[in-house]
């Protein structure tokens, strides 16, 4: 791929020192095309945020390479290329709505007017219009996350990093959510890399699955979903989608299987 | 309005019920009048030692010294000049409770190597710093404040600590991302986060800034605030003794009114926050 807008080369990475040394990544090696839309999934521990935060300068390797956008990963940070959501949205509750919308434009110094507008902007992206004056503790927690993702895209991030964003949500919000976020991502035409642990989720959104295997983490197989775009409801309900999802469940799973794990033995 | 009216009613019902207490004690074991004699005799029950409420209530309208001006005028122009001394105090003590915390939660290393010798410090009898000040200082007005902000700024440093730190880590983690400057996120993360926490022990800090100027006064020889006020009403006690219960409610109206001051200026900076605060 010549276009990758993140190339991961050979990543290692070790919690902790000496005797507490923890191996968290394992020879990662990544390519993520420019306006992709890749998950990344796993058993829990198995390093998928760590990973996410590596690619967000947020963490750095023990060995290999970060490239983003061209450049190195601490490089694009300091250049604002990136988008970040958590899985809680992370709200100033001191601030408006449209307040925390503009605190990374006040952070690159835009002028007050050119902020506003473009929080506007961004919240209308969101379709959270008319909330602008509201202070998060007022809002759902799904109105929540969509403040914190007009937020991530208030500067025009190269690449959104999104860490479970919808994991605390219920299944209704988490699926309306979803599509919103696919409407996002076209017409922002932003890259996205999205952390999650739902196998459904990552099916659904994505254009590329990142299958990860347990502690210490690899990327078992970086999996292309060719779903027809753009996706809605229906897609929900199409033979292929679970195909998609067998087929990355298995994935999970044969890792697990091929091991039998000493805790098994045990109990049997 | 209406919390503020509800507050201001439930303080006049305590009050009166305190003073309602005071003489129940004083029929109890009191000094004996023609209409009634106290079943008990208790030594501190006597006029001498708790004059009646009436009485006084009535020595605020008396002359403090033969021919002077009524003891309240004396004793609330002492209170404005007490006041005066434990504001510089309380400001003095806020802003350098404050930088201490900024400096401690930006260098751990300082933070190690001093926090002990602020703690310690606290434990430095006031009554004991005062006078060296007073000589260092002479016994100005500065010195009395300094003193005052001796006792202020522990609360600021410990609350303002705590709540630097009370951001979010992922909070702190976003502002990386946006590549923000430390200037950024103290201005726009941590110090609004360390508001509640900061107006928490200004609260603190506005009725101790009161007691240090009080205690700032008697080794200062100024006679002039309420700390002179109470030496003076103290040495002279048993010719007067409801000069001095009036000096002591006059300056338990001071703090008072400074934190409810303080309190007021909270409410204000933190409108439209999760929880109103209720102490």
């Amino acid at each position: 791929m010549s276009d990758s807008i993140v190339r991961v080369r050979g990543v290692d990475k070790v919690f902790g020192a000496g005797a507490d040394k923890t191996p968290a990544l394992q020879h990662i090696d990544l390519e993520i095309p420019r306006g992709a839309f890749v998950s990344l999934i796993g058993p829990s521990g198995c390093g998928k945020s760590t990973l996410l935060r590596l690619i967000g300068d947020l963490t750095q390797p023990s060995a290999g390479t970060v490239e983003v956008n061209g450049k190195t990963a601490h490089r694009a940070r300091l250049d604002r290329d990136y988008g970040m959501v958590f899985q809680a949205p992370v709200l100033f509750d001191w601030r408006t709505v449209q307040g925390n919308v503009e605190l990374p434009l006040e952070v690159s110094a835009k002028d007050r007017s050119a902020r506003a507008d473009r929080a506007k902007a961004m919240l209308a992206l969101v379709e959270l219009t008319g909330f602008e004056r509201r202070y998060p503790w007022q809002l759902s927690g799904g109105m929540q996350q969509r403040v914190a993702i007009a937020r991530a895209l208030s500067f025009e991030p190269a690449i959104l990093l999104m860490d479970e964003p919808f994991g605390a949500l219920d299944e209704m919000t988490r699926e309306r959510l979803n599509i919103e976020l696919l409407r996002i991502w076209k017409q922002t035409g932003t890259t996205i890399v999205f952390v999650t642990h739902s196998i459904p989720e990552a099916v659904f959104l994505s254009t590329h699955v990142a299958v990860m295997s347990a502690r210490p983490g690899r990327i078992i197989e970086l999996i292309p979903v060719d779903l027809p775009q753009p996706r809605n409801d229906l897609t929900r309900e199409d033979e292929r989608y679970f195909g998609f999802i067998t087929r990355v469940r298995e994935r999970l799973r044969g890792r697990e299987m091929g091991r039998p794990g000493a805790a098994e033995v045990a109990a049997s | 309005m209406f919390r503020a009216a509800r507050s201001s009613l439930s303080l006049f019902v305590v009050i009166g019920a305190l003073a309602v207490l005071w003489e129940v004690v004083k029929l109890l074991g009191g000094d004996p009048s023609e209409a009634w004699t106290p079943p008990f005799q208790w030594t501190v029950a006597s006029d001498l030692n708790m004059p009646h409420v009436w009485d006084i209530a009535a020595s605020f309208a008396q002359p403090a010294q033969r021919n002077g001006p009524p003891l309240g005028l004396v004793l609330i122009n002492a209170g404005i000049f007490t006041f005066r001394e434990a504001f510089g105090g309380f400001v003095f003590g806020a802003v350098l409770g404050l930088a201490l915390a900024i400096v401690f939660v930006h260098s751990s290393l300082l933070e190690r190597a001093l926090v002990p010798y602020v703690v310690a410090s606290q434990t430095v009898p006031i009554i004991a710093i005062a006078p060296v000040l007073v000589i260092w200082l002479g016994g100005g007005w500065l010195a009395v404040a300094l003193i005052s902000a001796y006792l202020t700024f522990f609360p600021v440093t410990i609350a303002g600590l705590r709540g630097l730190r009370s951001p979010d880590p992922r909070a702190l983690e976003l502002m990386r991302s946006y590549a923000s400057s430390s200037r950024d996120v103290l201005w726009k993360v941590r110090l609004p986060a360390a508001a509640p926490y900061l107006f928490a022990a200004f609260k603190v800090a506005a009725t101790a800034s009161v007691v240090g100027a009080i205690i700032g006064e008697l080794p200062s020889g100024i006679r002039d605030g309420l700390g002179g006020a109470i030496l003076n009403f103290n040495q002279f006690y048993v010719s007067g003794p409801p000069k001095l219960w009036a000096a002591i409610i006059v300056a338990a109206i001071v703090g008072i009114g400074f934190f409810a001051l303080v309190r007021a200026a909270e409410t204000v900076v933190l409108r439209g926050r999760v929880a109103p605060s209720d102490a």
